[in-house]
């Protein structure tokens, strides 16, 4: 019993120096900052920490006349999880087929090896082209109300523009992930009468699944940072990326520090969900050679 | 079997001088040919009929792997196979299984041909074919999930072969919590707990070091004769063939082709210190020497093998 408390504490102390270690940088920039913001004085160039964090302390004020905060934190949450949740349904099964189907390899490769370099921003042009101002309310005919108002906020284009950075991380580690299965996984599973979706259920699925993870978890911090090119198009109202530039339109850079702090913030923290969820669920994947 | 006693292997024939005379291969190649099949061999449970694999590789260069190979594998049998590596022995054990289409010629099993993976044919890979994620039960079980088998008789599957194996301990533990010879142990036992007729191992022990390697031939003998099914298993090492096979089949170099069937004329369990160990062993040793020297194949692997 002894022992078991003392092996908690040593635990407990090592993930507070590693804690501990983790917040150094922060503080330091922090510091910096401080430091610079008085010496240069201009808010026009670098506020001071304390005019940005005031936004954080109220964040139900309104700023810059573009509602609260947290509104505007959720609206983009939601532009960016519908954006890349049309990713993974796509880019999953699309992955984990050309990872296991060498025609579907040859057929796919081809085209998303000619479309991954291509940065998502530069589809704007063509997605407005295409798209316009249609959003999740036009859509559903909708013309007034509050339920206008609220689905005017999910542009087609913005969606694409989300999606686009999502897709490619999840669909080529879908692909890698399956293509690098060993063969003698799926043998032993035939050997044992498995058809294909069997081999498809209990070896290609969990057996690809830490990768796939993982590049959902690139994925998500990728679509988040298209979230800032996919909210300036034109027809954006609100979102944390449309905080930022219109911010930087009537030169409130506390505005802007503000936005980008919240955007690494959340982006930070939904990355350390996923690789929570991938240490406990995927430990196997750590300790094969 | 008369016949073969008599016609003597014109290859072997110096080598034959200092043999023991009783050494008497109930099967040699060159019988084969003269009698254009293998009238020899009894029809067995599994029927290799010919059988040539050619591979094509992408760029078209072909590999001739197997040539005209004839085995009859009757029922409850331990066959080990020896031959140079590159000589066929995974091959033809994969298309015994049925995940390998024969170019020519056929296999049957159970006077059916065999061209895909069969329930009644198990199979034990060299290393690393458990599932990872999944703990040692739930790879004992894999088989009878993909059956669809009740959960009661999965439950009592995995009892019998977990206690079978001597693992019930390390029942929730992962596979890289467990050492390569307890891997394997899980590998045969994933194997049994489908109940095929048949076992087919490639290597099995391959990757072990010498001491678990004795280890876990003691023990597979220990499961065969609690469990008695069919075993084609095939092995580098002539010393493993020996302590387990009631024949040994042995291949030439590519294409790989039966040499020669060798009964082991000896009670078990066998003991190494035997003197008819020793005359197999030299017998076998001398056969591989002889395609190695032909094939101007430096390292002679069997021999450091066996004396390591
Ligand atoms: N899928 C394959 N494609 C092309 N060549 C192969 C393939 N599998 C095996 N071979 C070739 O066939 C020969 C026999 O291989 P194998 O049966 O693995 O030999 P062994 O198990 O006796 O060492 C080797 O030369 C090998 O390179
Ligand atoms: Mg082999």
């Amino acid at each position: 019993m002894r022992f078991h408390f003392r092996k908690r504490n040593t635990i407990m102390s090592k993930s507070l120096k590693r804690g501990a270690l983790a917040l150094i940088g922060p503080v330091l920039i922090l510091l910096i900052w401080f430091v610079m913001a008085d010496v240069i004085d201009n808010k026009l160039i670098l506020p001071a920490p304390d005019k940005v964090f005031k936004h954080f302390i109220t964040p139900l004020a309104n700023i810059i006349g573009l509602g609260a905060l947290t509104k505007n934190i959720l609206v983009s949450l939601f532009r960016v999880f519908f954006g890349y949740l049309i990713a993974i349904i796509i880019a999953v099964p699309l992955g984990i087929l050309m990872g296991y189907s060498r025609t579907a390899n040859e057929l796919g490769n081809s085209v998303i090896s000619i479309f991954r370099p291509v940065p998502p921003i530069a589809w704007q042009p063509l997605v407005l082209a295409w798209f316009g101002v249609t959003s999740a309310a036009t859509l559903m005919g909708l013309t007034r109300g509050d339920a206008y108002v609220y689905l005017n906020n999910f542009k087609i284009s913005m969606t694409f523009i989300i999606f686009l950075g999502a897709f490619f991380p999840i669909v080529t580690s879908s692909i890698h992930a399956v293509s690098s299965i060993p063969k003698t996984w799926i043998e032993s599973a035939r050997v044992l009468g498995a058809n294909e979706w069997d081999i498809f259920r209990k070896i290609l699925l969990p057996g690809a699944a830490p990768t796939i993870i993982n590049g959902m978890r690139t994925g998500l911090g990728s679509a988040w940072t298209c979230l800032v090119s996919a909210e300036m198009l034109p027809g954006s109202l609100s979102g944390v990326g449309y905080l930022i530039t219109h911010a930087y339109e009537i030169a409130r850079v506390d505005v802007v520090i503000t936005g980008m702090i919240s955007i690494g913030m959340i982006g930070a923290f939904l990355d350390f969900a996923f690789r929570f969820l991938e240490s406990r669920k995927f430990k196997w994947q750590h300790q094969i050679k | 079997m008369k016949q073969q006693l008599s016609s003597t292997n014109t290859q072997y024939s110096l080598k034959a001088a200092s043999l023991p005379e009783e050494i008497k291969p109930v099967y040699t190649l060159t019988n084969a040919i003269m009698h254009e099949s293998n009238p020899i061999q009894e029809k067995g449970l599994i029927s290799i009929q010919g059988v040539d694999k050619i591979f094509v590789s992408e760029r078209g260069h072909r590999v001739h792997a197997l040539s005209n190979t004839w085995i009859e594998v009757a029922e409850k049998d331990f066959i080990c196979i020896v031959g140079p590596s590159g000589c066929g022995k995974s091959t033809l054990l994969r298309i015994v299984a049925g995940l390998e289409q024969a170019s020519s010629g056929q296999v049957l099993f159970q006077e059916q041909v065999q061209n895909k993976p069969h329930p009644q044919i198990g199979m034990v890979f060299q290393q690393y074919s458990l599932l990872p994620w999944r703990t040692v039960e739930e790879n004992i079980i894999l088989g009878l999930e993909i059956d669809r088998s009740s959960a009661h008789k999965k439950k009592e599957t995995a009892e019998r072969y977990l206690e079978l194996i001597n693992m019930k301990q390390f029942r929730h533990s992962y596979p890289f919590e467990l050492s390569g010879g307890m891997q394997q142990r899980v590998a045969i036992a994933r194997a049994l707990a489908n109940d095929p007729q048949v076992l087919l191992m490639d290597e099995p022990f391959g990757a072990l070091d010498a001491h678990t390697r004795i280890l876990m031939q003691r023990e597979l003998l220990r499961i065969w004769e609690k469990n008695i099914k069919t075993v084609l298993f095939v092995t580098h090492s002539v010393d493993e063939a020996i302590y387990l096979a009631d024949r040994i089949l042995v291949m030439s170099a590519r294409p790989g082709q039966v040499k020669e069937i060798i009964d082991v004329d000896m009670p078990r369990p066998r003991t190494r210190s035997n003197p008819r160990y020793g005359q197999l062993s030299e017998h076998i040793l001398d056969m591989l020497e002889f395609d190695n020297i032909s094939q101007s194949d430096t390292n002679n692997e069997y021999f450091s093998e066996v004396h390591a």
